[in-house]
């Protein structure tokens, strides 16, 4: 949410250098334009200071691949050959030969999908490990050999089981989103304080009252650390699941651009995948903090 | 005497692996209605274990309860429990967290509209109607307990628990919930019957003291009747020498016969 304010700050602000005249310039009117000040001021200097880093990163890059006979463009060129790319996101001339947005969209349509699923399974597993000691017994050394296994290590498997790239994908993103859901949730379930207990029993709540009015929203603080770092990974596999099956999506676009020798357009992927990711994760980050407002211990 | 509340030859046995502990011996009480009864004990002596067993969180090893000559061994809203540190849901506001208990009591009983009107009488006879759209974290903690108290009157309980109520106020706001419950009491004659470590309190409030022994396997150590007519007023009471016997006699049992001995 940060992120679209930030990049028109990058637009606007850097050609005409430091952004401290914008701060000076706003008008000393009526009380309420401080305020306004106030709010820039506190906005400037949580944007300056990444804008000056990522502008010296960017002019270290720029001399460093400068050079005849670098192996990796400078920023200037990255930016002269992705111009098309980056002007027009929505182009699209059939199979895979479309813009960035459609390449992201499917990507993120598979995320969404395989997630969702993770974070319903999760969940429910969680739920289960979490408040049945025989399930824990029975099911957490599992889990815990499990999770240790590389997201790319399901692919061929899934490929196998599934002989389609598009479910194969998204399979690779639940099992490999699940593990920190699962955990995350039995931690937040075994933890609930046994006074929400003793509440629940002396109000006779029946085991669905229980766990819809006392269990999810007690947990939810764990809960949504887990998703969080699930929408990370899932993120992460794609990428690399896209690469090898193939077909519309950003992962196999950074693969393409590979094989035909594009590296601006690799290094243009690469920035939006970042961004995207960055996304995500924020999105949960403020999606558990308005869940939990409420959670929050005295 | 008639017994509306009986606790039957109780005792209570944890054990953990090998080893058991017998923390409570042959607990023999009877509470009549409307008699507001305190439980005051050194800490360890079991107290909250035996308000525990009362409220059906946890069973007697052997013996039982009887509520109206029925056994009770669950938990239920006609035992509704005061909880030391409030237990207030903190994802609820202070409105939600009553109506939790009276949907649930009042589900066939009462309308919707009546739930909601019976949710503000409560919250109004600790007053706290005001602050029915606050969160727990947002109110003090004498507050949170005045909510925790119309949480469990507004489940209409036969007898109504309190697990040290005030242990975690200050003197000030212990001393103002003191005389709320006082009043609340007076108000509505409910049955109370109330845990605490602090004499002044149980003098006041109780018409009688029940003192425990220490633990392991403590006992019952005696029984004190506080003939002081109601209304009681703090003040007054400072210098009336019924009370001040009754305090003497409790400190005595306290620290003299049944001195704290500090676990080695």
């Amino acid at each position: 949410m940060n992120m679209p304010a930030t990049k028109i700050e990058v637009e606007s602000a850097t050609p005409a250098g430091s952004a401290a005249p914008v701060v000076a310039m706003t008008p000393k009117r009526p009380p309420r334009s401080e305020a306004y000040a106030r709010m820039v001021r506190e906005t400037a200097v949580r944007v300056i200071p990444p804008l000056v880093v990522i502008a010296l990163l960017t002019l270290v890059w720029e001399l460093v691949c400068r050079r005849a006979g670098s192996a990796l463009p400078p920023p200037s060129r990255v930016f002269k050959d992705t111009k098309e790319l980056i002007l027009d996101p929505f182009f699209d001339h059939g199979g895979i030969d479309k813009g960035l947005f459609w390449h992201l969209s499917a990507s993120l349509q598979r995320v969404a999908f395989g997630y969702s699923l993770s974070a319903i399974a999760g969940i429910a597993l969680g739920v289960l490990v979490g408040q049945s000691v025989w399930a824990m017994r029975g099911l957490d050394p599992l889990f815990q050999v499990l999770r240790t296994i590389p997201p790319l290590a399901w692919l061929p498997l899934s490929l196998a089981a599934f002989r389609d790239g598009q479910p194969s994908a998204i399979f690779v993103i639940f099992i490999t989103s699940i593990w920190p859901i699962i955990i995350n949730t039995a931690v937040g379930i075994r933890n609930i304080p046994q006074d929400y207990r003793n509440v629940a029993a002396v109000v006779q709540l029946n085991p669905l009252e229980f766990f819809g009015k006392v269990m999810i929203p007690a947990a939810a603080p764990y809960i949504f650390t887990g998703l969080r770092i699930g929408i990370g990974l899932s993120w992460l596999a794609i990428v690399a699941a896209e690469m090898l099956i193939g077909g519309v999506g950003i992962g196999f676009f950074i693969w393409d651009a590979w094989n035909s020798s594009h590296i601006s357009e690799i290094i243009l992927a690469l920035i939006y995948v970042g961004i995207v990711g960055f996304v995500l994760d924020r999105l949960i980050a403020g999606l558990g903090k308005i869940v939990t407002r409420g959670t929050a211990m005295n | 005497m008639t017994a509306y509340l009986k606790l039957d030859h109780i005792d209570k046995i944890f054990t953990r692996g090998a080893a058991t502990t017998e923390v409570l011996k042959d607990i023999c009480l009877t509470i009549e209605k409307g008699q507001y009864v305190s439980i005051i004990g050194h800490s360890g002596c079991g107290k909250s274990t035996l308000l525990n067993i009362i409220a059906g969180l946890t069973n007697a090893s052997t013996g039982g309860v009887l509520l109206e000559n029925r056994e009770v061994n669950s938990p239920g809203p006609d035992r509704a429990v005061v909880f030391q540190n409030h237990s207030l849901l903190p994802w609820l506001t202070v409105y939600e967290n009553v109506r939790l208990g009276v949907d649930k009591v009042f589900a066939k009983t009462k309308t919707r509209a009546e739930r909601d009107a019976w949710v503000m009488h409560n919250l109004n006879l600790v007053q706290m109607a005001h602050a029915k759209d606050k969160r727990p974290s947002e109110i003090s903690g004498g507050m949170k307990q005045r909510v925790g108290i119309a949480r469990a009157l507004a489940m209409e309980p036969k007898v109504l628990l309190l697990d040290e109520p005030f242990g975690a106020l200050d003197a000030l706001t212990r001393a103002h919930l003191q005389d709320s419950v006082m009043a609340l009491h007076q108000k509505l004659g409910n049955t109370i019957l109330m845990i605490t470590h602090d004499v002044d309190e149980a003098v006041l409030l109780s018409d009688r003291i029940v003192m425990m022994t220490n633990g392991p396997s403590a006992r019952i150590g005696e029984v004190l009747e506080v003939p002081l007519a109601r209304p009681r007023k703090r003040l007054e009471l400072a210098t009336n020498t019924t009370y001040l016997k009754c305090r003497q006699r409790v400190l005595e049992f306290l620290y003299e016969r049944h001195r704290f001995v500090e676990a080695a």
